[in-house]
């Protein structure tokens, strides 16, 4: 603990000192990758783009086979399953490193706007999936002129 | 194993490849691609996952027993969109390892598909002798 100057009007809290620890501690773990604290990754990792017409959904899915996948979207709610099915390996077999994952999946992301369901596009190509979600035609922003009274 | 589990969520961040002593001449992002390797008694198998490679961008050599695999990803940016939420970044991929068995050179065989990479090395001397332990 660090030593404080004497401050007559300075009174010891425990909240305050609890405040302190608690930004201290987010301090330290800032620093930090989530994959080790914080907040659990979720799979498939997405990165979402945006413009005024709509969004793009991209995730890596490397090994996911197009039937596996399911994509499914609902008002402003894009919902993503699948399967990564294991591999087909033989009998008799060693495994010296087994890093790669499998199983089912799911994950649910909420845009900031409807979507018109029928425009939605996915496109699957090595492995990385890209879904293109236009913005329900009602919702799209307007350009208002303002005319000269 | 026939039963399916959840992936594990350890497991969706990409790791960082370290190049070591030798700077890339590319700029971006590298990663260690994740891999299995197992062994069967005839060959090596390995499988990693690289997405975003294709055939013509994964580049693998093998020399003195030390296997590379080299695979480049063209970051692709949707244009006129701007990322408003990202999970996960885009770049190449680099690992290496050492193989103790003698490799038949002339059949490997690598295979890229769905973005993931699978090589067949198969041994030179497919059979494998096993030292029998005596009781002394």
């Amino acid at each position: 603990m660090l030593m404080r100057p004497f401050d007559p009007f300075y009174s010891f809290s425990p909240w305050r000192e609890m405040e302190r620890l608690r930004r201290e501690m987010n301090r330290l773990f800032a620093t930090v990758t989530p994959a080790q604290f914080g907040v659990a990754p979720a799979y498939p990792a997405m990165n979402v783009w945006t413009n005024e017409e709509g969004a793009i959904v991209t995730a890596e899915l490397p090994g996911v086979q197009t039937e596996d996948i399911d994509i499914s979207v609902e008002g402003d709610t894009l919902t993503l399953r699948g399967d990564r099915q294991p591999d087909e390996v033989g009998e008799d077999i060693t495994y010296h490193r087994r890093e790669r994952g499998y199983g089912r999946f799911v994950r649910t992301l909420r845009l900031p706007f409807n979507v018109e369901p029928d425009k939605v596009e996915a496109i699957f190509k090595n492995g990385v999936l890209r879904i293109s979600l236009p913005r329900a035609e009602a919702e799209k922003p307007r350009k208002i002129t303002v005319k000269t009274g | 194993m026939s039963e399916t589990k959840d992936i594990q969520v350890q497991e969706t961040e990409k790791q960082i490849a370290e190049t070591g002593e030798a700077e890339r001449t590319r700029e971006g992002l590298c990663f260690v691609p994740r891999v299995d390797i197992y062994e069967t008694n005839e060959s090596i198998e390995v499988v990693a996952d690289m997405p975003g490679v294709n055939e013509d961008s994964v580049d693998i050599t093998l020399e003195n027993d030390v296997l590379t695999i080299n695979g480049c990803v063209q970051p692709e940016q949707p244009e006129g969109y701007s990322l408003s939420y990202g999970e996960y970044q885009v770049g190449d991929y680099h690992r290496r390892f050492s193989l103790s068995d003698q490799i038949n050179r002339d059949g490997i065989e690598a295979t890229v598909k769905d973005g993931v990479l699978r090589l067949h090395l198969p041994k030179a001397q497919p059979t494998r002798k096993k030292i029998a332990i005596k009781a002394g």
